[in-house]
């Protein structure tokens, strides 16, 4: 066991500066406005930096000089982009504790997450966009002896990521890597709740990149994001989020015709047949470990198993076992090694979480665990933590039907594969599942069947690059952690072209 | 069907809603939205700094389940939606009364149907590009089931 020391205090891995400006070609420029927001660490509830409060000016000032660093940068060749976020990688490996434990600060996971997933999976996520694309090909199709039609890749200029607050580093990596990767230049806004810890890796990598090529400017949604997501000066925008916002960006990408990315967000399944507990071996305690993925960084994932389905054979044995499990996650100050669960990620979002245990009890869900809030003494008094909650209940009820965005999972159960799939199908968006049996036969149709973009078999909770993610239903559009992703950062440059000397004969 | 009479630990939602919008929905008389004096009293600075405002409850990721307001006509709303209620605000020292339209995507209402939604405010760092952010505010959605005092 060990414990961080709080940043900026004796023995800190990392100090945040007590005021952050906007990150844009690649110098640090104060808000045209001059306005600062504070920014409270949810480990505490107490403010430890300020973060510039962009506008629609600061917004205009990074597209300028991501237009300047465009050109340059997509003629760059691919061996030296490649080189570029190569070196990213390993400056971030070099410094991954510090990341981390700025990470854990901003956004309040546990720092186990960060050491052991949230950083090293941005590190090779970086890699393999840098290996995806020196490995990429264009195409070229003969059509008759004298007519070729040639298809190059080509970025698509200057591109608008927002970025959401569960995984602040992880999730820009994600949109930051296949972008930069095809030759883009970036405007990116991140989450107002989590603006510091990517400003602190721009300072860690900034260097490596031309000036320009990466550009952040933190604030509100209305008064950055807003100026970004409608801007006719970006040839593309992702976002990741909840569904109103998600509609919204589609509307302005509507209106300036450019294409979006989307992920947002589901209420995954995670389902359990009854040959699971068929013998008490490693196999069964990997399906317990299954269940209780849903405290994972606090259940702010948007593919929280946060919907159980348990073949009514088992459900009393299988209860519990996993609700002692549950039990056994150890809450504390995020920044302690042992600390399984830390702080949710806001005072609004802890606020909302408490809304739905509400909800969840007045419809009638049995509480098998959990269900309040927890003061953890001393000074983690003022931050936000939640008790790992067990509903039991019905697929009708809200807490089934909505992602509430903390450590609670909504138990129910099936009579039979038939039964399970109708539940698991029953939901508006689509973007993870769980399916657990030891029959191959069972876990294929399964599998196949729900109508989710990433249905994991026998294991969950795994983001490896190279494996597609994304959404069927409300749970968006684009498929990220894949080469796939470069094709939403890149044109198609077809040359049509005839080696004939002879005219074609129409006039 | 035991939970009904066990007091939620979260005191807050009791939180009473002083106004409640005109129903909307074809067939219905019962309001289904309501909000709080404190939703009531952020609205008015709102309407100050941005003028007419409109209300779409979200679903999905991280903010998702907020309600998100917009200035009117910045969000389009169309036939995937259904307005669940009309709030009619009174006027004040500066603003004249006027109306607040509160949506819902139609899919989801489907989910919602059976739940009344207080529309109150609790201290945060907004959501998407709902204009209270910049406040410290954020609109926060309190549910109770529709045949529920």
């Amino acid at each position: 066991m060990s414990v961080y020391a709080n940043p900026g205090t004796d023995g800190a891995v990392v100090s945040f500066k007590s005021r952050y400006e906007h990150y844009i070609g690649g110098q640090w420029v104060a808000p045209v406005k001059g306005q600062y927001f504070e920014n409270p660490t949810p480990v505490t509830g107490q403010t430890f930096c300020e973060v510039g409060r962009g506008t629609a000016e600061d917004i205009e000032a990074a597209l300028d000089a991501a237009h300047a660093a465009a050109p340059a940068w997509g003629k760059t060749p691919v061996a030296e982009r490649a080189g570029i976020i190569q070196k990213i990688a390993d400056r971030m490996e070099e410094n991954l504790e510090m990341l981390a434990v700025a990470e854990t600060w901003d956004n309040g996971k546990a720092v186990r997450e960060t050491l052991n997933a949230d950083i090293p999976l941005a590190i090779d996520h970086f890699r393999y966009f840098a290996s995806a694309i020196r490995a990429q090909e264009g195409s070229l199709s003969q059509l008759d002896e004298d007519t070729v039609a040639y298809h190059y890749h080509e970025p698509l200029g200057v591109v608008g990521q927002i970025i959401p607050w569960n995984f602040p580093i992880l999730m820009a990596v994600w949109k930051l890597a296949p972008a930069l990767a095809a030759g883009n230049a970036i405007v990116l806004k991140p989450a107002e709740q989590t603006p510091a810890s990517i400003l602190v890796l721009a300072e860690l990598i900034g260097d490596l990149l031309p000036a320009g090529v990466l550009n952040i400017v933190n604030g509100f949604g209305l008064e950055a994001g807003k100026p970004l997501a409608s801007n006719k000066r970006i040839r593309k925008i992702a976002f990741t989020g909840e569904t109103t916002t998600g509609r919204l960006i589609m509307q302005y990408a509507s209106e300036n015709i450019i294409p979006i990315t989307l992920e947002l967000g589901g209420k995954s399944p995670n389902i359990f047949f009854e040959d699971v507990m068929a013998q008490d071996d490693a196999y069964w305690d990997k399906a317990q470990e299954g269940f209780t993925m849903f405290a994972l960084n606090q259940g702010e994932v948007c593919t929280c198993p946060s919907r159980a389905l348990i073949q009514e054979s088992i459900a009393d044995p299988f209860l519990e076992a996993v609700v002692a499990r549950a039990k056994a996650i150890k809450q504390g100050n995020p920044l302690d090694t042992d600390t399984m669960m830390g702080a949710q990620a806001s005072n609004d979002q802890f606020e909302k979480i408490k809304s739905y245990l509400d909800i969840g009890r007045q419809e009638g869900a049995e509480v098998l665990l959990g269900g309040e809030p927890v003061d953890l003494g001393g000074e983690l008094s003022g931050g936000f933590y939640i008790q790992p909650t067990i509903f039991k209940g019905d697929n009708s009820m809200r807490i089934f039907q909505e992602e509430i965005f903390g450590p609670v999972v909504s138990v129910a159960t099936f009579k039979d594969y038939d039964d399970a799939m109708h539940i698991a199908n029953d939901t508006l968006y689509g973007l993870g599942a769980g399916v657990w049996s030891r029959n191959g036969n069972t876990w294929y149709r399964a599998g196949r069947e729900i109508q989710a973009g990433r249905v994991w078999v026998n294991n969950y909770h795994a983001y490896p690059a190279h494996s597609a993610f994304g959404g069927y239903k409300s749970s968006g559009i684009g498929r990220e952690n894949h080469l796939m992703m470069l094709d939403h950062y890149q044109q198609t440059k077809n040359l049509l072209v005839s080696y004939s000397e002879n005219k074609q004969g129409f006039f | 069907m035991a939970a009904q009479a066990e007091t939620p630990a979260t005191a807050e939602v009791t939180s009473a809603s002083v106004l409640d919008a005109r129903a909307e929905i074809e067939g219905e008389r019962e309001s289904r939205v309501g909000m709080t004096q404190q939703a009531l009293d952020l609205l008015a600075k709102l309407r100050v700094l941005h003028g007419e405002l409109m209300f779409h409850q979200s679903g999905g990721c991280c903010d998702g389940s907020s309600p998100m307001c917009f200035p009117t006509g910045d969000f389009k709303t169309g036939d995937a939606d259904v307005l669940l209620g009309t709030f009619e605000l009174p006027a004040t020292d500066d603003l004249p009364a006027a109306e607040l339209p509160f949506w819902m995507s139609r899919e989801q209402f489907e989910y919602w149907k059976h739940t009344h939604l207080t529309l109150d405010v609790v201290d945060g760092r907004g959501s998407g590009f709902s204009v209270e952010a910049p406040e410290g505010k954020r609109f926060l959605i309190r549910s109770r089931l529709i045949n529920s005092p």
